[in-house]
């Protein structure tokens, strides 16, 4: 049975920053980005009016930040961090080891489009980049997504079968600086959710200790690791991933008890007897919804597979999903310079290479730099899957939708 | 202070294990060792990349018998920060893991390297906000675990890997960055510089550095037989002479109502009450490699007395500071 719940009007930002709140980390280390400002900026005004007893640590750079909460989290706090775009490419050295070292951190990206040329607006080049750094990502469709993973976020990186970072991806401006209504929990609730950060007990060179900085039993983290333990190490973050795709999962149904709002890696929609259907993740997918309602409506069978958990890479269900679609359009906010297409269409493809039948796919590339994707594109994508069904093959499968020749 | 006695520091098992490593005669494990036999009790550390980071953890060994942490080279200030936040927060809430200590002694280790260059702006950063750590610069003044390559805190004319002694550039053109002044004016509660060659004096100011709420920060002078080409066992006499030089002077600077108060230490006290005792730089530099170009072929009187020049100024202004 869900919990009393109080609706509230909060953009996307105000959304991370008061479910941070509710989860009261330790350390919250930040260093101001657009559009990732209200999230910093609440959080200080939080701590100055009293509200929350954790460590605002207003540091120099965003280096500085995660570089902070690596310290905090291996000390055995949690920790917070926050950035966007050119922050999370400063960070980007960090960001390998956090989730090397193991260390459950959670961090709201407002997706920004990576400069040059500088662009203050959405788009997925940051995150992107940083998809093979080891964190777990969280794709958010709206403000009451961001407000709901930055709760779960905490338990699923704690868990004792992950210890991962986590990224919690919000489209910047159109979430973080949009208005919404969302359903929040009561402090309470959150907080015995989200409970005490707990440790797995490791054998170290003193003796047994929790994993953590113990000034009683010292373990060393962060040693040199050369070509005879590296590999291993590397492997037993695979094995990590490949647990977050159970844990994550369990995480979400013991939330929707309490919230009664179910989560699952993807999210597919209207896609029963779908023949064009449509891949994606963040906050175009309402959009999308919007198109396939209306096509279902003049008798196209539309479909929409949304991807809320880009890392680690829902396969099995991505696979579930699309096998049986005659064409599929993958929608990429983000570049790979010189690749085949973008990340998700590369991730996709590769997913689906071995089936003996597999959907003929697209990629359409678009809002880069913000570039607004609005319901008139995405119906194009949809007129484009049926000429690909229909003549049974793709062409060139690149397309560049909402951009000028 | 609270008491600190030799016998006391003979007593408390080493912070750092031996089976380490570091080259023979390294200052590292020399001052590693003394300084954490001035730890008041829990302690936490976290050293920058760097020569004593990878001598000392190679997996699966570990000579560190303190809770320890390598982050990256740039983040040392700013990764101890992280700790010491955390240490804050569990503390003022009576809950976590660390809420049980009074006391945290959470100690950054870096090199010349990830000071005076790549690590400036986290420890900038770090001092300016006030947490309280003691930040080691192990100044053995070039980038010697990549190989010997020049830092913000190489010496003038002092060969390295891309400072090389050549036919027409002796060595390295510039001044050593001024890292002492630069940090205190940030106006933290203590900076101390250590000497391995006056134990007693380096396990004093550690314990200080420990003692004071905020910042705190401890250049030590770390001999590098590899890197400045000199035998491994004199790395104590040659630090010895670095001080009785006044290249690198012994002092401590706290802050009294605003204002930084420099006093000297024992051994640069006693050059400053008897002028006569110091010794020329020419009697340092001759003993290492990385000035022999200053002495042959041709002997550069030249540079040797730019160098005496700038010891003599440097030397004079640390007098007038500390009111001598």
């Amino acid at each position: 049975m869900s919990e009393k719940q109080t609706l509230m009007g909060m953009n996307g930002d105000e959304s991370v920053a008061y479910a941070t709140k509710q989860v009261n980390p330790d350390v919250v280390a930040a260093y101001p980005i657009t559009p990732q400002t209200i999230i910093v900026e609440k959080l200080s005004e939080y701590v100055a009016d009293g509200e929350v007893d954790y460590e605002y640590v207003a540091v120099e750079s965003e280096h500085s930040a995660l570089s902070n909460c690596v310290g905090a989290s291996a000390a055995g706090a949690r920790a917070f961090t926050a950035t966007a775009a050119n922050g999370l490419a400063l960070m980007w050295e960090i960001t390998f080891i956090a989730s090397g070292l193991r260390l459950p951190i959670v961090m709201a990206i407002v997706n920004r489009s990576l400069g040059g040329p500088i662009n203050i607006h959405n788009d997925h080049s940051d995150s992107m980049g940083a998809r093979d750094s080891g964190w777990i990502q969280i794709h958010c469709e709206n403000s009451q997504e961001v407000y709901d993973a930055s709760i779960t976020a905490w338990r699923m990186a704690e868990h004792p079968d992950v210890l991962l970072p986590i990224m919690v991806c919000l489209d910047g401006f159109t979430l973080s600086h949009t208005m919404e209504n969302v359903l929040t929990l009561p402090d309470k609730v959150v907080s015995d959710f989200v409970g005490e950060r707990e440790f797995i007990t490791v054998k170290g060179h003193m003796g047994e200790t929790e994993l953590r900085l113990n000034p009683d039993v010292p373990l060393t983290f962060g040693p040199v690791d050369l070509q005879d333990y590296y590999f291993e190490h590397k492997l037993h973050q695979i094995d990590a991933m490949k647990q977050a795709l159970k844990v994550i999962p369990e995480v979400d149904a013991e939330y929707a008890k309490i919230s009664g709002r179910s989560y699952d890696l993807l999210h597919p929609y209207r896609m029963e007897d779908a023949e064009v259907a449509v891949l994606g993740l963040g906050s175009t997918m309402g959009t999308v919804k919007y198109t396939v309602d209306q096509l279902r409506d003049e008798g196209v069978k539309a479909g929409l597979v949304k991807m809320r958990v880009f890392r680690p890479f829902p396969s099995s269900d991505l696979v579930d999903a699309l096998k049986d679609i005659p064409a599929v359009g993958v929608l990429d906010k983000s570049l790979s310079l010189g690749a085949p297409g973008g990340p998700l269409f590369e991730e996709t493809m590769a997913t689906l290479y071995h089936l003996p039948k597999k959907p003929l796919i697209a990629n359409y590339i678009h809002g880069l730099g913000g570039r607004d994707t609005g319901p008139q594109l995405i119906r194009g994508v949809f007129e484009s899957l049926l000429e690909i069904k229909d003549k049974g093959e793709i062409g060139d499968p690149m397309n560049y939708v909402g951009a000028r020749p | 202070m609270s008491e600190l006695n030799l016998k006391q520091a003979s007593r408390k098992p080493e912070g750092l294990a031996a089976g380490h490593r570091l080259c023979a005669g390294c200052g590292h494990s020399i001052v590693v060792r003394m300084i954490l036999k001035a730890t008041r009790g829990p302690t936490i550390a976290t050293s920058a990349t760097g020569c004593l980071e990878v001598a000392t953890s190679i997996m699966p060994y570990s000579s560190w018998n303190i809770p320890w942490i390598h982050n990256a080279f740039e983040n040392a200030a700013a990764t101890a920060s992280g700790i010491e936040s955390a240490w804050q927060a569990q503390r003022k809430r009576g809950k976590g893991p660390l809420a049980k200590y009074e006391t945290l002694d959470v100690i950054a280790f870096a090199g010349d390297g990830g000071t005076y260059d790549i690590g400036l702006q986290a420890l900038s950063g770090a001092l300016e906000r006030g947490h309280d750590f003691t930040y080691v610069l192990l100044d053995n003044e070039a980038y010697m675990n990549t190989g010997i390559q020049r830092s913000g805190g190489t010496p003038f004319a002092a060969a390295t890997t891309t400072s090389p002694a050549g036919s027409v550039i002796p060595g390295k053109k510039e001044w050593k960055k001024p890292i002492d002044d630069i940090v205190i004016a940030h106006g933290i509660p203590y900076v101390a510089t250590l000497n391995p060659a006056w134990p007693m004096d380096v396990m004093r100011k550690s314990r200080t550095a420990f003692e004071v709420e905020g910042p705190a920060f401890l250049h030590a002078f770390i001999g590098c037989p590899r890197g400045w080409r000199y035998p491994m066992e004199k790395t104590i006499s040659l630090s010895r002479l670095a001080t009785q030089t006044c290249l690198f002077p012994l002092y401590e600077c706290t802050l009294e109502e605003g204002r930084p108060v420099y006093k000297l230490s024992g051994p640069s006290a006693a050059i400053a009450r008897r002028p006569a005792s110091k010794k020329p730089v020419e009697e340092y530099l001759v003993s290492q490699g990385r000035f022999r170009h200053l002495f042959r072929p041709e002997k550069r009187d030249d540079l040797i007395d730019s160098i005496q020049a700038w010891v003599d100024q440097k030397w004079e202004i640390l007098l007038e500071k500390a009111g001598v």
